[in-house]
């Protein structure tokens, strides 16, 4: 009634929260395989799971794709949350450029294979943990975002925390590796893995820090 | 009837027509202004609900109108409702937030004093109370619901678009609150001064049903103040959405639902009845501003924030308009009943 109508205007919003939710868990299912995914090269990358869990990652990518276009044409299309739809869009634009930096490093590894003698392997799958540990508390913090403003911040935090104990462990593992009698062309190469891995914390700290934003802007 | 009651009484479908096009945006301006509600929904519901606000509970504050100066001949009243008009354009054009109601107090008092008719200044002082009662009441409630709700928010976890489901639901349910308090309250400015004198006689309809000639100016007056929502007032909700972009949906919502109680506060003879039969004073039933309702309860949000997005300036400038708007329209008002009488020949009181 009066271009008002109710029972549309909630099923879209319900279908709404499922995708959105549906997105988050994609981020952090993409994050899971590709914590797997590490080890698995480095300790079987002849066999066929590697690239297997690397096809996998590609079809989250894509659904995660198809989602956030989705969802953009529904913000618009049905003119739902005007207040806060840019931001809820570019944090979904985001997130997805974080889950492109995740299939990004499998293609990396998969493509270039690079050389981890065994003595770093256990330093790159810490690295690779606490990476995807920082996603994780980014993907809490974003689901306090739509529905919980009040834990946005102590969920924040704890994407500070690990941002933080990435960066000390990519420095370690930088220094050890230069330390190393390793050729030079190699030493950058490994370099140039490690620091892609840890790139996409920054990336989550920084999408934290527009949601504390976005947070703040939402309270009432 | 005559043409020349017809002309007379556009003197208040004018009146009717700019309380439409700039009040209406009180209840609806920021749910169309963001986009939150349609503007073609916000109109037709608003005009709905004004016209039976009108219809069915526009008496009490007629009557106070009534009681302040009874004006008994249509050019009178004519006079009055023109210069309350033009007052209220000249203040608008000052950016002072007045309202219609200062205006046509100011104008009836013109009237008083112009045809050496008594003012009833018990009543006088009644009204003038209520104006300051009016946007100090709209804080408080504001307060009251915005520290429930926010708690109630915190505690409910509601996802984002469910809360935006919700807000768009409570925005159009209280601005039709508010446009049914809005014609109950206001309808007394449009449509008052030409009660004692309505040139329409009451229709009964099957012996069942009488449709009073009060009732039929208040429906006349209620269809005025639509043709202003449908034909001017969009402008003026994208402005006030616009301007209140700061304040999020939730919050809009408090101040519709905080202004609608406090115009139907002071229109509910229902209320005044209840208060009077359990010992309590009775609310004065009396047009106040609907705009003041709003920056009353927009200044009770920002105080409880910590008072810094107050802006006093707009809490001085009601003040202001407290003062000069009723003296400007009452001498107005002495302005156009000198021409009416001397120079048309007209009889502006008997």
């Amino acid at each position: 009634m009066f271009g008002l109508n109710k029972s549309s205007l909630f099923s879209d919003t319900k279908k709404l929260e499922r995708e959105i939710d549906g997105f988050v868990d994609i981020l952090s299912e993409v994050g899971l395989v590709f914590k797997s995914i590490v080890p698995t090269y480095l300790n079987h990358s002849a066999n066929g799971k590697f690239e297997e869990m690397v096809e996998k990652v590609k079809e989250m990518e894509s659904k995660a794709d198809k989602i956030t276009k989705e969802v953009e044409h529904t913000l618009y299309e049905e003119t739902l949350i005007p207040d806060a739809r840019s931001d809820v869009l570019r944090l979904l634009e985001h997130m997805d450029e974080l889950i492109g930096m995740y299939q990004g490093n499998c293609y990396h590894f998969s493509i270039q294979k690079p050389n981890f003698p065994k003595e770093f392997h256990e330093d790159l799958i810490e690295l690779t943990e606490t990476v995807v540990n920082c996603v994780e508390a980014l993907c809490l913090t974003v689901r306090s975002f739509f529905r919980d403003i009040k834990t946005v911040r102590d969920n924040a935090h704890k994407v500070t925390f690990y941002e933080k104990e990435s960066d000390i462990k990519f420095s370690s593992l930088a220094r050890r590796i230069f330390d190393s009698e390793m050729p030079l062309d190699q030493k950058m190469h490994l370099r140039y893995f490690v620091e892609k891995i840890d790139r996409i914390c920054d990336q989550a700290e920084d999408i934290a820090d527009e949601v504390q934003i976005y947070a703040i802007k939402r309270s009432v | 009837m005559d043409i020349s009651i017809i002309i007379f009484l556009l003197g208040g479908l004018f009146l009717g027509w700019s309380l439409g096009a700039n009040d209406a945006a009180n209840v609806f301006g920021t749910a169309v202004g963001t986009r939150m509600v349609r503007f073609k929904t916000a109109a037709i519901v608003c005009s709905i609900f004004v016209i039976l606000g009108a219809i069915i509970s526009g008496s009490g504050t007629t009557e106070t109108l009534g009681k302040l100066g009874a004006i008994n001949a249509l050019p009178g009243a004519f006079a009055a409702c023109v210069a309350a008009g033009v007052s209220v354009y000249l203040m608008t054009k000052a950016g002072l937030p007045v309202s219609t109601t200062q205006a046509i107090v100011g104008a009836i008092v013109g009237w008083n004093l112009y045809t050496g008719s008594d003012t009833n200044i018990r009543v006088l002082i009644t009204i003038l109370g209520t104006w300051v009662l009016c946007p100090v009441i709209a804080g408080v409630i504001a307060m009251g619901f915005f520290t429930i709700t926010k708690n109630y928010l915190l505690r409910r976890k509601l996802h984002i678009l469910r809360l935006d489901a919700y807000t768009r639901t409570a925005l159009l349910l209280a601005g039709a609150f508010g446009a049914y308090s809005l014609g109950a309250n206001n309808i007394a400015n449009v449509m008052g001064v030409f009660v004692p004198i309505s040139p329409f006689t009451d229709v009964s309809i099957s012996n069942f049903f009488v449709f009073s000639s009060k009732e039929q100016l208040f429906l006349l007056g209620g269809l005025a103040i639509a043709v202003g929502v449908f034909t001017y007032s969009k402008k003026v909700m994208f402005t006030v959405g616009n301007d209140l972009l700061k304040m999020s949906p939730v919050a809009a919502f408090i101040v519709v639902i905080s202004h609608s109680i406090v115009l139907f506060l002071f229109a509910s003879q229902g209320i005044s009845n209840f208060l009077q039969s359990i010992n309590l004073p009775s609310i004065p039933l009396v047009p106040v501003s609907s705009s003041q309702a709003v920056v009353g309860a927009v200044i009770g949000i920002g105080l409880l924030k910590g008072g810094k997005e107050v802006q006093w300036s707009v809490a001085g400038r009601i003040t202001i308009g407290w003062f000069t708007l009723p003296v400007i329209a009452a001498l107005i008002s002495m302005i156009l009943l000198f021409i009416l009488s001397n120079i048309f020949n007209l009889t502006v009181s008997f």
